[in-house]
């Protein structure tokens, strides 16, 4: 047969068959571009006349390094569809192995590029560990248990400083042994050093190359490297056979397990490898800022990263990272240059009126009030995100709204089903009369709420 | 109509040999309903068999046992020899049973060549360490399964290709169903299970259904067990039909058979329409 190709270039997202087409050569351009822009932009920043603040080098490591975290929790709640309200857990164990192996508190002193396979399986395990249990959850309850989880182990974390374990009278751990340092955390942590060679030691004037927050410039060109290596890997794992096992388990469970997909392992997949981008960030951070607190981890760091990921597009690369991007700039850099604007003539007028409330007014405290104002005006105007990935897209502004009502809808099915059997019945009265009669309706009740039997149409 | 070919059934030896599904005293209960009261079903090889029966008989609950999407309260099935029952439903997947679904289930944000890719899931085996070093047998294995989707969709009964990059969902009705068989098929399955193909579709396009699924049969020796609504579809297509009504089977037997018995007319049209026609 005559084979008729309407398209020839798929959406991005395909397992790219046309590999080398327009497109394609243009993205790769256009990554080109932002790369050389983000490793020249530190040492031009001040000069560039802009009429917003540049962030400053320290604000780029953040912005980077939660954008690896919306990629991370992009792979469980964007491409898996599993909502996750507690990803802080896995940041968490990522910096407190990090905290462990390379600090004064056990004494032990693991290399950094040790140190950061060792977080991610960590992180990843601890992604398996929350998986497990949750594999039969779906929607509102499984981002509650996530959410409990989420809360459980910053809790562990600030809790475990006085730890006493005894078994028939034997001190396994203790007296009173302090392992994760309680609310002061862990402090110091080694940083990342390279010893550097001699003509770059002469002319840095420094015997070693230290990644920490003593050394912005270092250390944003180690994040952006993490950033970069992230956002390929989740490319790949999008592009894969895997990552369209997810999207099919996101789309209909029901109907991916009877495609042959095992939901089990793809499920727990998409938490462990969802996590160890977690792992890794909490590698970085924990040896960047050389200590972990247990508060820097609470409930309002899953809900940015989650904000990030839905602002950006849930389920789209390069949209998490504009959403991370957008959102730790907003709040690391816009807000406290608005704020030593608006902040100073709003404290006079509420000392000259006499409200506390407004003496006392900083902009940066408003921080949560100004990202739940974005995020309901974005739900209102671009619900499909800044950068939304194509399937979102057509998800939420129906390319096909004619074709809409027919996709599964049982009223469709079941109006256009009688008016055929009306047809046959002028046709051939006698073999259609079974067909038309057949209008019981007690089909069995369905377990599950969401299961296999569906609608009699 | 065309008269169905003898079938080896009587002729099946006890071990099932002449038989690809065999089912024995399967029963399925929700709390105290009983949904599929302890049937025994057989499907020849390469045969096309219907179920049928009221709505709420119980056929989609047989297929999920079947498919692995319940678990049978009692009762045996077994594959192609292979017990079974209780599998998961991947695991009846990778033994060779494919479906489809009665209201369309199909991945409607993923494009059709997508819907076919995930359908050979379980035939390729690129591991996530794979996926993401790029290995040259893992885009080998790529290029190779999309050039399956594709031939598959380029079938002349599908003739699907000219849609490969549209999303499912916008897809026009027929077309859907189609797909939804098409990603049925990429599984490689040897039986497959049809739940009302026909549906909501046009006398034309219902025509040209009946004859694919003839076509699978001759041309590619699936074996084919439907439920369907529609009696004259049921009774053209199908070698034997099996009826079932509030989860018990009231009859089996060829078109003919089945179309004269009185527990069937009485099922569907009522007690005092049996006797009428008497």
């Amino acid at each position: 047969m005559a084979v008729q190709l309407t398209r020839v270039s798929g959406r991005t997202g395909l397992p790219n068959p046309f590999a080398g087409t327009d497109g394609d050569r243009r993205n790769r351009t256009i990554v080109a571009a932002l790369l050389i822009a983000a490793v020249v932009y530190p040492f031009v920043a001040n000069a560039i006349p802009s009429v917003l603040p540049a962030p400053s080098v320290n604000n780029l490591i953040v912005m980077c390094y939660y954008a690896v975290l919306a990629l991370g929790l992009n792979i469980v709640v964007g491409f898996a569809g599993l909502l996750d309200l507690g990803y802080v857990a896995f940041y968490v164990f990522g910096a407190y192995t990090t905290a462990f192996l390379a600090s004064p508190q056990f004494g032990i002193h693991v290399p950094w590029f040790l140190i950061a396979p060792i977080a991610i399986v960590a992180a990843a395990l601890a992604g398996i560990l929350l998986g497990a249990p949750t594999l039969r959850l779906r929607g509102d309850y499984l981002a509650i248990v996530t959410l409990g989880f989420g809360e459980i182990v910053p809790q562990l974390m600030r809790n475990l400083d006085k730890v006493n374990i005894n078994i028939a009278g034997q001190t396994i751990i203790g007296p009173d042994r302090n392992v994760t340092g309680g609310a002061l955390g862990i402090n110091p942590i080694d940083a990342l050093t390279i010893p550097l060679p001699p003509f770059l030691q002469k002319l840095w004037d420094t015997p070693n190359l230290v990644f920490s927050n003593s050394n912005g410039h270092a250390s944003f060109y180690l994040v952006l490297g993490i950033l970069v290596l992230s956002y390929f890997v989740c490319r790949r794992l999008r592009d894969s056979r895997l990552g369209r096992a997810w999207m099919a388990i996101r789309e209909d469970e029901t109907a991916a397990s009877s495609m042959g997909i095992n939901t089990v392992t793809t499920k727990l997949l998409a938490f462990s490898l969802g996590a160890s981008f977690s792992g890794f960030v909490g590698a970085f951070v924990a040896s960047y800022q050389t200590a972990v607190f247990p508060e820097s981890f609470n409930f309002s760091v899953s809900i940015s990263i989650l904000i990030m990921v839905i602002l950006g597009g849930m389920g789209s690369l390069r949209g998490v990272v504009v959403g991370a991007f957008a959102l730790t700039y907003v709040s690391q850099t816009f807000l406290p240059f608005l704020g030593r604007i608006v902040d100073p003539p709003i404290q006079g007028l509420g000392q000259q009126i006499g409200i506390g409330l407004l003496q006392n007014f900083t902009l940066v405290s408003m921080n949560y009030l100004i990202f739940g104002v974005i995020l309901v005006l974005m739900m209102i105007f671009r619900p499909e995100g800044l950068l939304p990935s194509a399937a979102r897209k057509a998800e939420l502004h129906g390319e096909g709204i004619a074709a809409e009502g027919t996709f599964g809808t049982t009223e469709t099915v079941a109006e256009a089903a009688t008016a055929f059997g009306a047809e046959r019945g002028e046709l051939d009265p006698g073999d259609d009369a079974p067909a038309r009669a057949s209008n019981r309706d007690d089909q069995p009740p369905n377990p599950s709420g969401n299961g296999p039997t569906g609608e009699q149409a | 109509m065309t008269a169905a070919p003898t079938l080896p059934v009587e002729s099946a030896e006890p071990d099932g040999r002449g038989l690809l599904l065999h089912a024995t005293a399967v029963r399925k209960q929700f709390g105290g309903l009983v949904a599929v009261n302890d049937i025994d079903f057989d499907i020849p090889r390469e045969s096309i068999v219907g179920l049928i029966g009221p709505n709420g008989a119980g056929k989609t609950t047989f297929f999920n046992m079947i498919t692995g999407l319940y678990k049978p309260t009692a009762g045996k099935i077994s594959f192609d020899g292979k017990d079974i029952t209780g599998q998961r439903p991947h695991q009846v997947v990778h033994a060779g049973i494919g479906r489809t679904f009665q209201n369309i289930r199909l991945f409607g944000n993923m494009t059709v060549l997508e819907n076919v890719l995930v359908g050979l899931h379980h035939t390729l085996r690129s591991s996530w360490w794979r996926t993401i070093l790029r290995t040259s047998d893992l885009v080998r294995e790529e290029a190779e399964a999309v050039a399956r989707a594709r031939a598959l969709l380029a079938m002349p009964e599908l003739d699907l290709l000219k849609r490969e990059h549209d999303y499912a969902r916008n897809l026009p009705y027929g077309d859907q169903r189609r797909l939804e068989i098409a990603r049925a098929l990429a599984t490689g399955c040897r039986l497959l299970l049809l739940d009302e193909p026909t549906a909501g579709m046009n006398p034309e396009e219902t025509r040209e259904l009946t004859d694919f699924v003839r076509t699978l049969r001759d041309r590619l020796g699936l074996t084919i067990l439907l439920i369907e609504h529609d009696m004259r579809v049921v009774m053209g297509i199908s070698e034997r039909i099996t009826v079932l009504d509030h989860g018990e089977k009231i009859a089996e037997g060829t078109p003919a058979e089945v179309r004269s018995d009185v527990k069937v007319i009485e099922a569907y049209l009522g007690r005092s329409a049996a006797a009428e026609g008497k």
